[in-house]
């Protein structure tokens, strides 16, 4: 007995036991029920526990449902590739440009203000200022830039995008500006040295080894947004519609077992976009 | 004796804030040789080497090499190349990439740069491992690559940051016998920086001696080592007792020192065995410390112990005396 409780493997398992506890009741044990959900049927009044493809076989059999993952993507991508360029830009300048750690830090603060305040009310906040009479619209129409207010500021792709980029920016910052800060600065010295402009530096010193920063940060760009259904409703006044709002839909009409199919059909699309862009680049080294 | 590739400091001045790291040093380094910068940390050793590759900024002074003023030229355009302390490689490049590297940069098509490399590759013995990245090589290997990398820009000047400090005492006595062996088949100027003063000797052609951002001393290595002009350098360069006599102060080389009976009293304050010599540490009249190198078979007949009294004797034409 004594020398089962002093056996390392034993010691192992029980110091591993808690965390595995608290994520088998609550993260495995969720997506299962949810996966198992996904499989009843439900009518208007009651939910039946019967195994079916029913949901499976409507979701894939409707075209919704395609251009509804559709426009998820198109709104993955576009933020994606606009808080790349603007995270990038951000962790370069603060990690290369500002010398001074005082300035580091004070200027890196700075960046995480808006988040002192809650996602929706910073949503909302756009609205007065892109409205048809809103600040932007009447400010350009003040200078003449237009004649009349432009209409595609508010409640359209463009705002639901900006709302993106604003929330979640910040999300790429971070992981860039850790990865920039562990780049060896006598790096850039050597590539100096060697004849390097400072755009060839950038491309083949900097950008390569700050990948593995540029990986983390697009995980959780793309998931976030994948996973959003408040900003979309939002933003596009309700004319636009991502994979979250059919799920959100679907609860509000008391659908569950039909938001369950489509919560692990976008749960599956997550992970399998994750799997492939970690082919491309190995993060390992910076966890 | 000028040669065509001399380099050459006029009055160079470096300020950080109101902190001078380099105090108005002006220095000839003879173009082919192989001179160390040597000095205690802090001394401004690394900030003139810096100067000169053009990672620092000069504040007051010119730097001249080949006769043309190089201390407003970008690092690469100056005819020198660094090799960095940590060596600096590109962690995410193979060997032959870090070392085609500047090539890369100046447009040069890939088959002609990998050629280019693989032949600098041989030059450091390392073309078995072109392949690989360098967290797969050891130091020594590394600090190899880091040299290649150097030399492929084709510079009259190699400056050289510490480049021996970071391996084993072992392979630091090969690499700088490799350094050497480099530097006398290249024939271009090797500018090496270090503290430690055996590497100095066992390297260089001249020594230069740099102390509160100043150069104490500088000259062929063994006048600096048997001829030095102040107390730092004396003490700096080790083996020498610094005595205070009444015609002022002396260096003598700790070696000159001999069991004398005629000579001055001393009591014993320690016996160090070191191999071919015995060090004896003795306190002198006016407490004054001296150590002494004596041969070791002399020493054994007859042995003496710590609090022992001695006579220490030596020439007086060994004496030299010291400035400042």
């Amino acid at each position: 007995m004594n020398r089962l409780f002093t056996s390392p493997n034993l010691t192992g398992w029980l110091l591993a036991s808690p965390l595995a506890l608290v994520l088998a009741a609550f993260l495995v044990l969720p997506i299962l029920m949810i996966v198992v959900v996904s499989f009843w049927t439900a009518t208007e009044f009651s939910i039946v526990p019967a195994f079916s493809f029913e949901n499976y076989d409507f979701l894939f059999g409707s075209p919704v449902t395609y251009s509804v993952f559709l426009n998820t993507f198109k709104y993955a991508a576009i933020t994606w590739a606009v808080t790349l360029v603007l995270g990038f830009a951000v962790a370069y300048f603060l990690a290369f440009h500002v010398r001074s750690q005082t300035w580091q830090t004070a200027l890196f603060l700075l960046c995480t203000i808006p988040f002192w305040t809650s996602n929706i009310i910073r949503m909302i906040s756009w609205i007065p200022f892109l409205g048809r009479n809103g600040i932007a619209n009447s400010t350009l129409i003040s200078w003449g830039v237009i004649d009349e207010p432009v209409e595609w500021l508010l409640f359209s792709d463009f705002s639901v995008i900006l709302a993106f980029v604003h929330l979640y920016t910040l999300f790429m910052v971070v992981p860039i500006f850790n990865t920039m800060m562990r780049i060896d600065r006598s790096l850039l010295e050597a590539a100096n040295d060697a004849g390097a402009s400072g755009f060839q530096t950038l491309v083949s010193v900097i950008l390569p080894l700050t990948k593995p920063g540029i990986m983390i940060g697009s995980i959780f760009v793309i998931t976030l947004v994948m996973g959003d259904f408040i900003t979309v409703r939002f933003m596009s006044g309700s004319q636009a519609a991502n994979v979250g709002r059919l799920i959100s839909n679907d609860i509000a009409l008391l659908q569950y077992p039909s938001a369950a199919a489509t919560a692990v059909v976008l749960l599956a699309t997550v992970l399998i976009t994750i799997g492939l862009m970690l082919r491309l680049v190995d993060i390992r080294k910076e966890l | 004796m000028r040669t065509g590739h001399d380099l050459e400091l006029v009055h160079v001045t470096k300020r950080y804030g109101t902190a001078v790291a380099v105090a108005d040093v002006s220095h000839l380094f003879v173009g082919g040789s192989y001179v160390c910068l040597l000095g205690p940390s802090g001394c401004g050793k690394s900030s003139t080497l810096r100067m000169i590759a053009g990672h620092e900024t000069v504040s007051e002074g010119s730097i001249l090499l080949s006769g043309m003023d190089v201390s407003r030229l970008p690092p690469a355009r100056r005819g020198t190349a660094m090799m960095f302390q940590n060596y600096a490689l590109f962690p995410h490049l193979s060997v032959t990439d870090n070392v085609a590297f500047s090539l890369k940069m100046k447009g040069i098509a890939a088959q002609e740069r990998r050629a280019k490399a693989a032949a600098m590759l041989e030059l450091v013995d390392m073309g078995r491992y072109a392949d690989r990245l360098p967290a797969q090589l050891s130091g020594g290997q590394q600090q190899r690559v880091a040299l290649a990398r150097a030399l492929i820009t084709g510079p009259q000047v190699l400056l050289l940051d510490e480049p021996l400090s970071a391996l084993d005492p072992f392979l630091r006595i090969r690499m700088r016998a490799e350094l050497k062996r480099l530097q006398r088949e290249l024939g271009i100027s090797f500018i090496h920086v270090t503290h430690g003063q055996d590497e100095a000797l066992a390297l260089a052609d001249e020594i230069v001696v740099m102390n509160n951002a100043r150069i104490e001393q500088a000259g062929p290595a063994r006048q600096v080592f048997n001829a030095p002009e102040t107390e730092f350098v004396a003490r700096f360069m080790g083996g020498h007792n610094v005595l205070a006599l009444p015609q002022g102060r002396f260096a003598i080389r700790c070696d000159e020192i001999r069991l004398d009976p005629a000579g001055h009293e001393a009591v014993v304050q320690a016996v160090e065995y070191q191999g071919a010599h015995v060090a004896l540490t003795a306190r002198a009249a006016g407490d004054q410390e001296i150590v002494a190198l004596i041969p070791e078979a002399t020493f054994f007949e007859h042995p003496i112990t710590p609090g022992e009294a001695v006579r220490l004797g030596w020439d007086e034409g060994r004496l030299h005396r010291l400035h400042a």
